[in-house]
């Protein structure tokens, strides 16, 4: 076996961020608590240092490298730019509730810096094990994230959750994997599927076998019904930036691995995970939208809504087209983005104790800030897919692609759970608009925060009038 | 000197960009606010007369088109165009607009500006409603609007308001959902969003039947149909005046328009196969909540079932064009019907416009919708008796008024297709004579009831004007329709046309 020097230039941006992280975790021990906007400016610098090296490294090409481990192509580039950006997001929203709750510290932003670069390395992911490697980072990052709060019994309760059923689902993963690699003899997801080709008969049991652990593993992880309890209960318990990190980035690095090993790698058995996407994307799709409206903290209803969303998703990926596969990509973003604006919205609200995580907290928000009013008016009219926002492109994607194979009767289905869906999203702007606040408390963050939620928030109504940009990148990913 | 600018985008844009400078005026300065939503609305009226004037009335051919790509993934375009059916709707709502704006002067003191924005938005989106060739394009306006008439009932409304406006916004949602998914279908077998394109894509007869009941749901909650109209009474009540107008005049409208704009051309086999369905219901319509209204307490219930039933005659008179083919074995006769429905629109636009002003008018005074309590209303007010008579009369269809030529030609129709249909359409006549001239007795007639309606003061100068140039507007479209006609004509015989040749 000769040793060769791989080519380093696709991961260059992994590179960067795990040594700025590195840097970091070393460099905010000898920062004190008052200098502690050094550790948040190192963090920003090195996210929006690793997204000018995507994007200056992206090519139109398919460049594989680390001995067939990795893979950069047109999907990774993009990914990992709205990964980086949202994240990126994801801090600035963080810092006054971070600060004002004494949780202001370093930890925070090392592990989610080595939780993008676990998202990161799942979506190049082009072997089994990088895969699952860097999934494992993601999960741990984000487990500890959750228990960041360590005065807080509930955060404690849901990281715990979090933790035993997450365990579960990647002992389940790892398990389907390596059934895979059993029949197959290889790790690489090219080599997995042209094994499944060539597999003989009598592996047939086993491939759908390995095909339902991996199904498992992947709904699991995206929180599609039935393996959608914990998200309600960690949604709610973590402490809001972290549900605002979790709630957003992660579902599309999570997207990036149902493309690499379902869409890709399992791609000659389409028509045995077909049905089994089709069942967990219309449960979703009910239990989602049905139980979001009993809800009356905002968190827990946007797990509900979340699990609603990854229904969408999975539709798309269901039909196993390109239109299909360009559409979850489609969607997936538009929903990290609305995702986004919307814990945002949440964190806007939140002040010294005051989590602002009930809906009747946006009572008469028009009253006492109607700019931001308006912002929330447009991400919840973007999550329930009315037009002009993009939350409605998202939804006319996926719904075309499902209507091409044929599936009619799914995409109504779809569409009366939308407009059930539709009532939880139209209680809120109820609230901001039809009722009068009861608290008068004036709100102002900083400028940063004000800036970027209402770019955030115009960005539905600006990308929903000109959709065209972002679906044909996700058109041309796939 | 217009023939070359961009006026369908004019008429769009004008309204949404005044909309949003209204808004970023906040509540500071209510009075600028009022001066600068009146200028836009005045100014997008005027740039819509063009369209009138230089219609050309000889071709069925879309005119004023615009088209430019919009998103390349899908085939989509920013593609307007009107025709002979669209172009009245669009001046109508042009015209409309600028009436709520001036109702709305004195009487909305809360939160000026976003009323005003939200009024001048709709308008906007309205006429990007008729004005759309892209299916996306349509539904984006179409839904679009929802948004804004969410928030005027919501904020602006009556003690009910949150149920009515939720209930609004949810029945209109349900509706439209399954004519967004007949419109995806019909672009996976045309590979294009474009609705005439639509119109010549052959197809089975279960898919136009599907199609058909798609649409028919999205725009039967729309215009809307016995049984699912019950949104309409609650919303109309709820509403603040200009919200009620809006509803009444012009988005009623766009549930007929859907008709003949994409249930018959695109599935008129359907439509044949199902135009017992739609006469019949159309005749509950008339019949049955022309009844109801009979028994109405509160004047906006009241105005608000009789639009249900004018509308009812609307559609009657857009389908009842296969039965008037199977009967005379001609389509020459069956054009009589889709015009009359469409002067029906138009007439009952500005005559529902002109009751719901009417009665905002009273109500700003009393702060009461009860029929109750109002009586002899004419010995205090009586220019606004004399309005208010002429509005009801041309309610009833009196000859003269505009409410005379729609419902004239949707009877005659009828008796070409069918004696006994003519004769429970003609009951209208009687119905709406008894609910409208009752209410009229009730309030305006008589003795002074009480002492709040000998308190009553007559119609200031802003409110005599809106109500005078309505009151115009029905006496020149009922002496003189020949200039609608006229323009409705080339396109619904083209319309007729086309849908007497299968699509199979």
């Amino acid at each position: 076996m000769t040793f060769e020097i791989p080519d380093f230039i696709p991961v260059i941006p992994e590179l960067f961020l795990l040594g700025m992280a590195c840097f970091i975790l070393v460099a905010d021990l000898f920062i004190p608590q008052a200098r502690r906007d050094i550790t948040y400016g190192l963090t920003q610098f090195t996210l929006l240092g690793t997204l000018m090296l995507t994007l200056w490294l992206a090519a139109p090409e398919v460049r594989i490298t680390m001995s067939g481990t990795f893979v950069a192509d047109p999907m990774s580039d993009l990914l990992k730019s709205v990964v980086l950006l949202i994240s990126a997001m994801v801090f600035l929203y963080a810092r006054p509730y971070l600060m004002t709750r004494g949780l202001y510290q370093g930890e925070f932003y090392v592990l989610g810096l080595f939780g993008v670069l676990g998202m990161m390395v799942m979506i190049s992911a082009n072997n089994l094990i990088t895969l699952y490697l860097g999934l494992e980072l993601l999960s741990l990052c984000l487990y500890a994230l959750v228990a960041f709060n360590r005065d807080s019994t509930q955060a404690a309760e849901s990281a715990m959750k979090y933790f035993v059923l997450g365990s579960i689902a990647s002992g389940v993963l790892l398990y389907g994997m390596s059934m895979l690699y059993g029949i197959t003899g290889t790790l690489d997801i090219a080599g997995v599927t042209a094994g499944i080709l060539t597999a003989s008969g009598e592996f047939n049991m086993a491939l759908v076998f390995a095909l339902a652990f991996v199904v498992v593993a992947l709904a699991f992880k995206l929180g599609a019904v039935p393996f959608h309890m914990w998200l309600p209960d960690v949604y709610h318990g973590a402490p809001t930036p972290v549900t605002l990190f979790i709630g957003t980035a992660p579902k599309i690095a999570g997207l990036a691995i149902v493309m690499r090993l379902l869409v890709d790698g399992l791609g000659p058995l389409h028509a045995d995970w077909q049905g089994m996407l089709l069942i967990l994307a219309v449960l979703s799709l009910a239990v989602g939208n049905v139980v979001a409206i009993a809800q009356t903290n905002i968190k827990r209803m946007f797990a509900y809504s979340t699990i609603s969303h990854v229904g969408f998703v999975l539709l798309a990926v269901m039909a196993g087209t390109t239109e299909g596969n360009a559409a979850a990509l489609f969607y997936v973003i538009a929903y990290a983005l609305m995702a986004a604006g919307g814990f945002g919205m949440v964190l806007y609200l939140s002040r010294q104790g005051l989590e602002a995580d009930n809906i009747q907290d946006f009572r008469g928000l028009n009253e006492r800030s109607p700019w931001f009013a308006f912002i929330m008016l447009l991400l919840m009219a973007s999550m329930a897919g009315l037009p002009p926002t993009l939350g409605f492109y998202a939804k006319l994607a996926v719904l075309q692609a499902v209507v091409q194979v044929g599936f009619i009767w799914v995409a109504v289905f779809a569409v009366l759970m939308s407009v059930i869906g539709a009532f939880y999203y139209l209680r809120i702007i109820k609230f901001m608009y039809f009722d009068k606040p009861e608290d008068q408390t004036p709100l102002s963050r900083g400028m940063d925060v004000n800036v970027v939620l209402s770019v955030n928030g115009l960005l539905m109504l600006g990308l929903g009038i000109f959709p065209g940009i972002l679906m044909s990148l996700a058109a041309a990913a796939r | 000197m217009f023939a070359d600018w961009p006026l369908l985008s004019l008429v769009i844009w004008t309204p949404i960009l005044g909309g949003l400078i209204v808004l970023t005026m906040g509540d500071r300065m209510p009075e600028a606010s009022r001066r600068v939503g009146l200028a836009f609305a005045v100014l997008t009226f005027l740039v819509s007369i063009p369209l009138f004037t230089q219609f050309d009335r000889g071709t069925h051919e879309m005119q004023f088109v615009e088209m430019i790509p919009w998103i390349s993934t899908f085939n989509i375009h920013y593609h307007l165009g009107v025709d002979g059916i669209s172009m009245p709707l669009i001046l109508l709502t042009t015209f409309i607009t600028v009436l709520v704006v001036i109702a709305a002067w004195e009487v909305i003191q809360h939160r000026v500006s976003q009323y005003l924005a939200a009024f001048l938005i709709m308008e906007g989106l309205m006429n990007g409603v008729f004005s759309a060739l892209d299916a996306v394009l349509f539904y984006v306006f179409f839904e679009a609007m929802l948004i804004p008439m969410f928030l005027v009932i919501g904020i602006w409304g009556g003690p009910n308001r949150i149920y009515a406006t939720l209930k609004f916004f949810l029945y209109t949602f349900l509706g439209s959902v399954f004519l967004l998914i007949g419109l995806i279908y019909l672009y996976t077998q045309s590979g294009s969003f474009a609705i005439l394109d639509f119109h010549h894509l052959p197809l089975g007869m279960t898919a136009q039947m599907l199609i058909f009941l798609g649409m028919l749901l999205a725009f039967g909650v729309k215009i809307p149909m016995f049984p699912v109209h019950t949104w309409l009474p609650d919303a109309h009540v709820e509403a603040p005046t200009g919200g009620s107008v809006i509803l009444a005049a012009i988005m009623l409208k766009i549930g007929g328009y859907g008709f003949l704009r994409f249930s018959l051309p695109i599935a008129p086999d359907a439509a044949m196969a199902l135009d017992w369905l739609m006469v019949t219901l159309s005749l509950i319509a008339v019949v049955y909540i022309g009844l109801v209204a009979l028994m109405q307490q509160d004047m906006k219930k009241l105005i608000a079932y009789s639009s249900i039933a004018h509308m009812g005659f609307v559609t009657l008179g857009f389908f009842i064009v296969f039965m008037i083919y199977n009967n005379t074995g001609s389509w020459q006769g069956a054009a009589l019907g889709i015009s009359g429905g469409m002067v029906q629109m138009i007439s009952h636009g500005l005559i529902s416009a002109a009751m719901f002003l009417s009665v905002g008018v009273l109500y700003d005074r009393m702060h009461s919708r009860q029929i109750a309590d109002y009586g002899g209303v004419a010995n205090t007010m009586p220019w606004f008796a004399a309005f208010f008579v002429l509005f009801a009369m041309a309610n009833t269809g009196l000859p003269g008024t505009s409410g005379f030529v729609g419902e004239f030609m949707v009877i005659l129709a009828a008796f070409r297709a069918d004696f006994w249909i003519a004769l429970l359409a003609a009951t209208t006549l009687i119905l709406a004579a008894a609910y409208t001239l009752w209410l009229v007795k009730r309030v305006v007639y008589g003795e002074v009831a009480n002492d709040n309606v000998a308190k009553l003061t007559d119609v200031n100068r802003r409110e005599f004007w809106v109500l005078g140039v309505l009151a115009f507007a029905v006496l020149l479209l009922g002496v003189w329709p020949a200039p609608l006609l006229d323009v409705l004509d080339a396109t619904v015989d083209n319309l007729v046309r086309h849908i007497a040749v299968s699509k199979l």
